[in-house]
């Protein structure tokens, strides 16, 4: 373990923690839809719920990373905090411009109204976080 | 749309059983919110209230799986039971996000997680009545 000056703010403490907590709620909520989808009725919407099952996997990757704090952690939860945002913002986009192709919800469909938008601002926040604790003072 | 018509068997996750926790959790938001936006750790209040809302929950659970050991059934029962589980589960995670961090945000977690509860238990009474819809 790498000693990190205490006036640098880790990833997983301070309001990074809600954060974790908030992306765990997340991961919790996608993974189980995803999986219910998955294993009930995969083939009414496969697109969908294909979807529903990556952004359950990045939501845990993103909680990890952001836990783990660390340089791995942070770039790691860069990364999911980046593809989830892309994410849901063109799934957004499509699902309405073609309805055809998500017929059935999803988390990130329609900026993901159904959950408050709230998939829409995590990632944000989730950037500006990383953005917030970035280096470490030399 | 037409409100749904009542189904016949009466929800075991309707009425004062569903009514208390969504209160409770409710209550424990604001005073959890209260305590974040005051620079406070998670108190004794966020702590018992939390347990409070457990012991709720526990009950309203019991009530919904005697409901279905005595032959009722949920309307979508894969949902139904996934979000049971999940509901018993916030409380605990809370307390114990809550305990790492004794600072203003510690009492945020304890207000997100109360906000998020209500939610499920109304998800809860939804994908029990979907019967017929």
């Amino acid at each position: 373990m790498v000693e990190t000056g205490s006036a640098r703010q880790r990833t997983n403490s301070g309001p990074g923690r809600l954060l974790i907590a908030v992306y765990l709620l997340f991961a919790i909520a996608a993974t189980s839809r995803a999986g219910l989808q998955l294993a009930t009725k995969f083939d009414e919407a496969p697109v969908a719920y294909l979807l529903s099952g990556v952004a359950a996997l990045i939501y845990i990757v993103a909680a990890v990373g952001l836990a783990r704090a660390g340089h791995t952690g942070r770039r790691v939860a860069l990364a999911c905090c980046s593809v989830e945002l892309v994410g849901v913002v063109a799934v957004g986009i499509l699902s309405l411009v073609d309805k055809d192709l998500f017929p059935d919800e999803t988390v990130w469909s329609q900026f993901g109204s159904g959950y408050g938008y709230i998939p829409l601002v995590l990632p944000v926040l989730g950037l500006i976080w990383l953005w917030r604790t970035r280096r470490a003072p030399a | 749309m037409v409100p749904v018509t009542s189904v016949g068997a009466d929800s075991p996750v309707d009425g004062i059983v569903a009514t208390v926790p969504i209160v409770l959790s409710l209550l424990v938001a604001v005073w959890a919110l209260v305590a974040a936006v005051r620079h406070r750790p998670p108190d004794r209040v966020q702590f018992v209230g939390l347990a409070v809302l457990e012991v709720a929950l526990l009950v309203l659970s019991v009530l919904a799986l005697v409901a279905v050991g005595g032959g009722d059934r949920p309307g979508e029962p894969g949902a139904f039971f996934g979000y049971l589980v999940t509901l018993v589960c916030l409380p605990p995670l809370a307390w114990v996000l809550a305990r790492m961090e004794p600072t203003r945000w510690g009492s945020a977690i304890v207000c997100a997680v109360c906000l998020v509860a209500p939610v499920v238990v109304v998800r809860l009474q939804q994908t029990w009545e979907v019967l017929g819809g």
